[in-house]
């Protein structure tokens, strides 16, 4: 990978001549490395998701889970199921319940919350307009603390419109839908939907860095957010594909189904 | 995982662009060439032509729909206007009525050897135009001789300010010295007749690994089905490859059928080569399909090969006694069409055919037909009889009839003007026969209606139950 070198030296020449005046930060900002497993799924086992560590989201939430979302959550294997590997998570246009599409969404809720870490998945994602797959957290008290004050933490979010961005989000009080603090980061040579990619999160007290693959493209502290930093607390992981919805429009007639959100792996370090 | 200092990201981004760009335009290509059998260069026009030689840009020359062809001084270097650098390409499309060209078009080919495109996959450029409008086609693979791998995205939408457009290469791996870095054909269809200027700039073949390739389909998708016989050639046509953009939208190019790999379903009926060229070699059924990248594409097309041709009898009279319409024996007159189309009531299609230099006329979904040669109008009155040839390969229905008419335009060689004449249908037979040729000598001095030869311009063929029919050797003669 001749290119890739060239490109890092030019990355690095360039950072070094245009730092001083580019960067509003300092370089202080605190990196961590957290490299303990502490929880892992690999997706090995076929079948249905490891039930001690998954639930599932059923129907349609309110309102389209508060987004005017199109599909119907199912548990069944033609919307979500471990095979060769990899956790499927597959959209499909079909009438169901009275929806036009279906989906799946599962949660770590009660079964796995964790304060602070390194979060990370290796997924493949969808490709069309209308798809809007997710691996994102909550707070672990979003039961009594209403959205947002529970805070969520978007590690990866994607449009299946935009092949090459993904973005990586925070929510809380003062800041969010529209007003998220949010940063986009653009895969400059290839797509997110032909091979799988790694997002993650480095979360501890005070900051989340959010990275894809081996580049860490944003951080955010308390500083950024324009409220109550509500993210030194337990959150539980959620892992789903919606369809449509506000944020990105319906399928179009391009938009082939089904698709599928392919997870290899979810792993969490400490 | 690697922690890069997130500060710098975005200002990065920007400059690692300019910078790679500076590099590119600095960079010695000479140097780049020598060590490769062909060229790998990827610009075409940045500021001026990149390794394109000298003699480079060769507009589209009059053909048999455009007796002018396309505007000569359509192509120029602009050096008032570009997106970036001082130049950029200038088309001026001509109006409608100019007389040295109602469209422009070309190709600008490399003066040399071709170029090795292995490593990129698109053509980008930027561009705009003197006023919105829509470009009919841009792409790149023609070099006029062979055309072995010609990419056209059409349609294409041009604004008043600056934008980027790519044209994705739908196999990269087989231009491997390719001449032709560019076509175009621009004409005021959408403009009214008005002419306008667009200018391209920063033209050149790029790798952005951001397109998805998805399928190809061969003719438009659908399945055809066509009768023919053992060394009668059929082409793939309608070939065209979607692919998913940077931005998410699916976007179509026409492509050659080179670009594809064929198989057929039945090698010992029919055999297919990798430029689309469907041979039959005995009676039977074959089906050819395609893969593109690996990938089934949509569509087929089917060979009935009803076996060995049964060629028309040859003519054997002097040409001194014979005006020809339609022969491969005798020079034929101008004629017009063979098959007028017309509306509304015409259901007949032409899919003529020549078997090893014996051209045919196949009419099918046969109901009528006008043939017409009135430019000029043929003067038969010396000849005494109207010959053609036609072979109906498929069942009689019964009652069926075969009848003809003629048309004379009159003193004034043109249709219309009070002094045309037309027959009445005449009856040539009500005793047709499938599977053979049947010869017909129609005598013209019977043509009721017909009052005089010496300005005629149409033969109507008449009597079709929507199958085919063949035709061969029409003349007049005495």
């Amino acid at each position: 990978m001749i290119s890739n070198k060239i490109i890092n030296k030019i990355i690095i020449a360039t950072a070094i001549i245009f730092s001083l005046n580019s960067c509003t930060k300092d370089d202080k900002q605190t990196v961590v490395t957290k490299n303990t497993l502490v929880m892992s799924d690999e997706f090995n086992v076929d079948g249905a998701p490891n039930p001690n560590l998954w639930s599932y989201n059923i129907g349609t939430g309110s309102n389209g889970w508060g987004n005017n979302e199109l599909q119907y959550y199912t548990s069944r294997p033609e919307n979500i199921k471990v095979e060769n590997g990899v956790l499927k998570i597959t959209a499909r246009r079909e009438q169901y319940m009275g929806e036009a599409y279906t989906s799946a969404r599962i949660v770590t809720k009660g079964k796995f919350e964790t304060k602070f870490g390194r979060i990370e998945a290796r997924i493949k994602l969808p490709r069309g307009k209308g798809l809007w797959p997710a691996f994102w957290m909550l707070g672990s008290n979003s039961d009594t603390a209403i959205w947002p004050q529970c805070g969520e933490i978007d590690i990866m979010e994607y449009l299946g419109s935009s092949p090459t961005k993904v973005f990586g989000t925070v929510h809380g009080p003062g800041y969010s839908g529209g007003n998220a603090i949010t940063k986009t980061f653009t895969l400059p040579n290839s797509r997110f939907d032909t091979n799988f990619h790694v997002f993650g999160v480095e979360w501890d007290e005070n900051y989340i860095n959010f990275y894809v693959d081996d580049v860490l493209y944003n951080q955010i502290t308390p500083s950024e957010v324009t409220g109550d930093w509500v993210f030194n607390n337990p959150f539980y992981i959620i892992l789903n594909m919606a369809v449509g919805g506000n944020y990105p429009g319906a399928p179009n007639s391009e938009t082939p189904f089904p698709q599928e959100m392919l997870v290899d792996y979810v792993r969490v370090y400490q | 995982m690697k922690n890069t200092k997130i500060n710098y990201l975005r200002s990065t981004f920007l400059l690692t662009i300019i910078t790679l760009v500076n590099l590119n335009c600095e960079r010695d290509l000479s140097d780049e060439a020598k060590e490769a059998t062909f060229a790998k260069t990827a610009e075409i026009f940045t500021d001026a032509p990149v390794g394109m030689g000298t003699n480079f840009y060769f507009p589209y020359g009059p053909d048999a729909n455009n007796p002018v062809g396309s505007k000569f001084t359509a192509w120029s270097v602009d050096s008032n206007v570009s997106y970036k650098g001082n130049a950029s390409m200038r088309f001026d499309v001509p109006n409608a009525t100019d007389p040295q060209g109602n469209y422009a078009g070309g190709i600008l080919r490399v003066d040399g050897a071709g170029r090795d495109l292995s490593g990129y996959d698109a053509l980008t450029f930027w561009a705009k135009a003197s006023q919105g409008v829509t470009i009919g086609e841009i792409g790149f693979g023609e070099d006029f001789y062979p055309n072995k791998y010609i990419t056209t995205m059409r349609n294409i939408s041009l604004g008043t300010a600056w934008t980027k457009y790519i044209i994705p290469i739908p196999n990269a791996s087989k231009l491997l010295q390719e001449k032709g870095m560019f076509r175009y054909s621009a004409g005021t269809q959408g403009t009214n007749g008005a002419g306008y200027t667009f200018w391209i700039d920063e033209l050149k073949f790029e790798k952005l690994g951001t397109i998805l390739p998805l399928q190809a389909s061969i003719m438009n998708g659908n399945n055809i089905t066509r009768s023919t016989f053992v060394g009668v050639t059929s082409t793939i046509t309608g070939v065209l490859a979607t692919f998913n953009m940077p931005n998410g939208s699916n976007q179509s190019v026409s492509i050659s059928p080179a670009f594809l790999n064929f198989t057929s379903s039945n090698t010992s009926v029919a055999t297919v080569n990798d430029a689309g060229v469907v041979t039959p070699i005995a009676a039977g059924t074959a089906t050819i399909t395609a893969t593109f990248n690996g990938q089934p594409a949509t569509g087929s097309l089917t060979i009935n090969c009803t076996g060995v041709y049964i060629n028309a009898p040859n003519p054997t009279l002097s040409p001194s006694n014979v005006i020809s319409i339609f022969s491969d024996v005798y020079t034929n007159v101008p004629v017009n069409y063979y098959n007028g189309y017309w509306a509304p009531w015409q259901t007949t299609q032409s899919n003529d055919f020549a078997v090893l230099g014996d051209n045919v006329l196949n009419y099918t979904n046969f109901n009528f037909v006008g043939i017409e040669f009135s430019s000029p109008t043929v003067n038969a009155t010396s000849m005494t009889h109207l010959h053609l040839d036609v072979f109906i390969p498929g069942p009689i229905s019964p009652g069926r009839v075969f009848q003809i008419r003629l048309t004379d335009f009159g003193a004034n060689g043109a249709f219309g003007g009070g002094d045309d004449t037309q027959s009445l249908p005449y009856l040539v037979s009500n005793n047709l026969v499938s599977q053979n040729w049947m010869s017909f000598e129609i005598p013209l001095s019977q043509q009721v209606g017909l009052n005089n030869r010496s300005h005629l311009a149409q033969i109507i063929l008449l009597g079709g139950d929507n199958s085919t029919l063949y035709v061969d050797n029409i003349y007049f003669h005495n």
